[in-house]
């Protein structure tokens, strides 16, 4: 019987080599138990994402506590509207006008790394990743979302950069351009590797912000799963008594 | 203690307390033999219970409303003491219901348990999976995310294929021409209150059916029709023993295994990679926006598959419920006169084996884009998922058994 199981396990394994990868998504790597990553993030989302981009289903207040920050100095240093810290983190953007602006309505990000497979993966490569395209309307585009409505808001950050293309022809004639890498053309006010690190923080606020009890929840189930342990070694000796005379 | 015995006796005089006891529990005689594949019934109704008590706290703050649904579900995720529990719960809960019911009826159909005399047992069981699917359907819609909104909009169109009535049928269904706040309104009351109440009913049905023929076991053995006699009656079956205590303290060592599988999930990875909750169901239904591709919950794939597997959309309706009926009319087409798959031939066993490669094959291939590549296997298997219950009179037939024991074995 365990032989047929087995045998049964490993026909099912094509269709787990079937499911092929898309896009190749850079690792964000974030620490959500670091702190200052955390802060340093929120300090660049209320700069430079939080005037389009509300996160509805935060409250100030809940973002403080997990940010290791005083009600206070939320109020003075991340509160840039109009609110009471028990409020959520909403903006004055008019959605409407908004959607005159960029063609769609910036989305609220308070679930963006859940909304994408390897959410937080995609964010940090998505964020990394506009180049200067002429053709677009706001003259970047991006490799992970193509023809995004969202202009290169960190673009005096990162700088501008261009993207390659390898062009190969199939044996049918038809043309087919990869994504080959980028070129810095004009450098920003952070290196790359501050820059990635930047983009970091900020993938790990909204990671934060996407879930904010993810901490306390994994550092409960490993107390939930040590009291499971110690239940089933009661349990299995429990039974081992009584079934003791069964033959 | 004289004292307990007393109240004791003055309720037995009202009501059979020590009667409905002892039939069921304490003299009710179940094989001695049970193997691992026995737990999932008791799990099962663990299931009913996790889901029918987390779903009445969440009730307590979900908003059955279109532009008040999603936010609430955030709102229980965020701001409700517990809620992410109770929520991660509910939504874990209800593939783990599923897993845990496919694997008590793979153990039917290793066992031969839906054989005579256990027909109708085995019917009220598929009323069960019938139900729960109804459940599970509706109950999906009310997260109100994307994919809630398509996929419950994919799902009802199915019935606009149907000749004549289909499309009045479909509207019907809705209360509207889209998915819309009516569609979740009802929903939610079927969810809550009408499916809860019906699965309770059957699920009552399905243990006084069970109690009436008996448990079968892993040797198909008819422990009643055996030698009678055992250390704790002359009348009961002498390879029975009381359900309680003995299966009742090795059930709470299958509930606390898998408990343990259970929190895992809830706490270090709720979303199973996307197949318990799906990244496109964090984005608010938008009736103007489709996802890329709309897919149900894992544990309807498999008919998802062979509905898009038939070429005209009718047909395919009709085969996705056909694969459903097969089910159904199992009894009557295992004619081998062996119930268990360990005095079966060859044959069974191939056949078996071929139905579950089958099965999950389709529930991968359900997820999948269709491809014509993923259409032709999808195509294959649903014929392979058909030929295992079409042919089974033929089959079963030729196949040769092995002599089936006395009396159970170890």
């Amino acid at each position: 019987m365990n032989k047929l199981i087995f045998g049964l396990l490993l026909t099912l394994a094509p269709a787990v080599a079937m499911s092929s990868a898309a896009l190749h998504l850079d690792s964000a790597n974030i620490d959500l138990s670091d702190k200052a990553s955390l802060q340093n993030g929120a300090k660049y989302y209320f700069n430079y994402c939080a005037g389009c981009h509300s996160l509805q289903y935060m409250r100030y207040n809940r973002m403080a506590q997990g940010l290791g920050l005083t009600e206070q100095e939320v109020m003075d240093n991340l509160m840039f509207v109009p609110s009471k810290i028990g409020e959520p983190i909403v903006n004055a953007m008019d959605k409407q006008a908004s959607a005159g602006w960029f063609g769609v309505t910036p989305p609220d990000l308070s679930l963006i790394t859940r909304a994408k497979k390897n959410g937080s993966d995609w964010l940090y490569t998505y964020l990394r990743s506009f180049y200067t395209d002429p053709s677009r309307p706001l003259g970047v585009n991006n490799i992970v979302f193509p023809d995004v409505g969202m202009p290169h808001v960190l673009w005096e950050l990162q700088g501008l950069q261009e993207a390659k293309f390898d062009v190969v022809t199939d044996e049918h004639g038809h043309e087919h351009k990869t994504f080959a890498g980028f070129a810095l053309v004009k450098p920003g006010k952070l290196s790359v590797d501050q820059y990635d690190a930047a983009m970091r923080d900020l993938v790990a606020f909204l990671t934060y912000v996407g879930e904010p009890g993810q901490l306390e929840r994994q550092r409960l189930g490993i107390y939930v799963l040590l009291f499971l342990a110690v239940f089933f070694v009661i349990a299995y000796l429990l039974k081992k008594e009584y079934w003791k005379d069964v033959h | 203690m004289s004292k307990l015995a007393n109240f004791v006796g003055w309720i037995d005089d009202r009501f059979p307390l020590t009667k409905v006891w002892n039939e069921h529990l304490a003299q009710y005689y179940a094989p001695k033999n049970f193997n691992f594949w026995y737990y999932f019934g008791s799990l099962a109704i663990l299931m009913l219970v996790n889901q029918i008590v987390t779903g009445i706290w969440l009730t307590m703050n979900y908003k059955p409303d279109a532009e008040l649904a999603f936010a609430s579900v955030e709102y229980i995720m965020r701001d409700v003491d517990w809620g992410w529990v109770l929520r991660y719960m509910h939504s874990t809960g209800a593939s783990f219901f599923f897993i845990v019911v496919y694997l008590h009826m793979f153990r039917g159909l290793m066992y031969g348990s839906f054989q005579k005399p256990r027909e109708l047992l085995w019917i009220i069981g598929m009323l069960i999976y019938l139900a729960l699917m109804a459940e599970a359907f509706m109950g999906y819609l009310l997260p109100w995310g994307q994919m809630s909104f398509w996929g419950a909009q994919v799902i009802i169109s199915l019935f606009g294929a149907i000749p004549v009535v289909g499309d009045d049928l479909a509207l019907w269904i809705r209360g509207d021409y889209v998915i819309s706040d009516a569609t979740l309104n009802r929903f939610f009351a079927f969810h809550v209150i009408a499916l809860p109440l019906v699965l309770a009913a059957l699920v009552f049905v399905h243990i006084v059916a069970l109690h009436k023929v008996g448990s079968n076991n892993p040797d198909g053995v008819e422990i009643k029709k055996g030698p009678k006699g055992n250390r704790w009656s002359d009348k009961a079956p002498a390879d029975g023993i009381p359900f309680h205590p003995y299966y009742t303290v090795k059930d709470i060592v299958g509930v606390v295994a898998f408990l343990a599988v259970f929190s895992v999930v809830i706490f270090f990875l709720p979303e199973f990679g996307g197949w318990f909750l799906e990244p496109d169901n964090f984005i608010p239904a938008n009736p103007l926006k489709t996802p890329e591709h709309i897919v149900p919950l894992w544990y309807f794939t498999p008919f998802y598959a062979i509905l898009r597997a038939v070429p005209d959309k009718f047909l395919g309706v009709v085969a996705m419920f056909a694969a459903i009926a097969m089910l159904f009319i199992l009894p009557w087409l295992d004619r081998s006169g062996v119930k268990s798959i360990r005095y079966k031939g060859l044959i069974y066993k191939i056949a078996l084996a071929v139905f579950v490669v089958s099965f999950i094959m389709l529930g991968f291939f359900g997820t999948q884009p269709a491809t014509p590549t993923y259409t032709m296997f999808a195509r294959i298997f649903s014929v392979l998922y058909f030929l295992f219950f079409l042919l089974m009179p033929i089959y079963t037939k030729m196949d040769k058994t092995k002599p089936v024991p006395e009396r159970v074995t170890k």
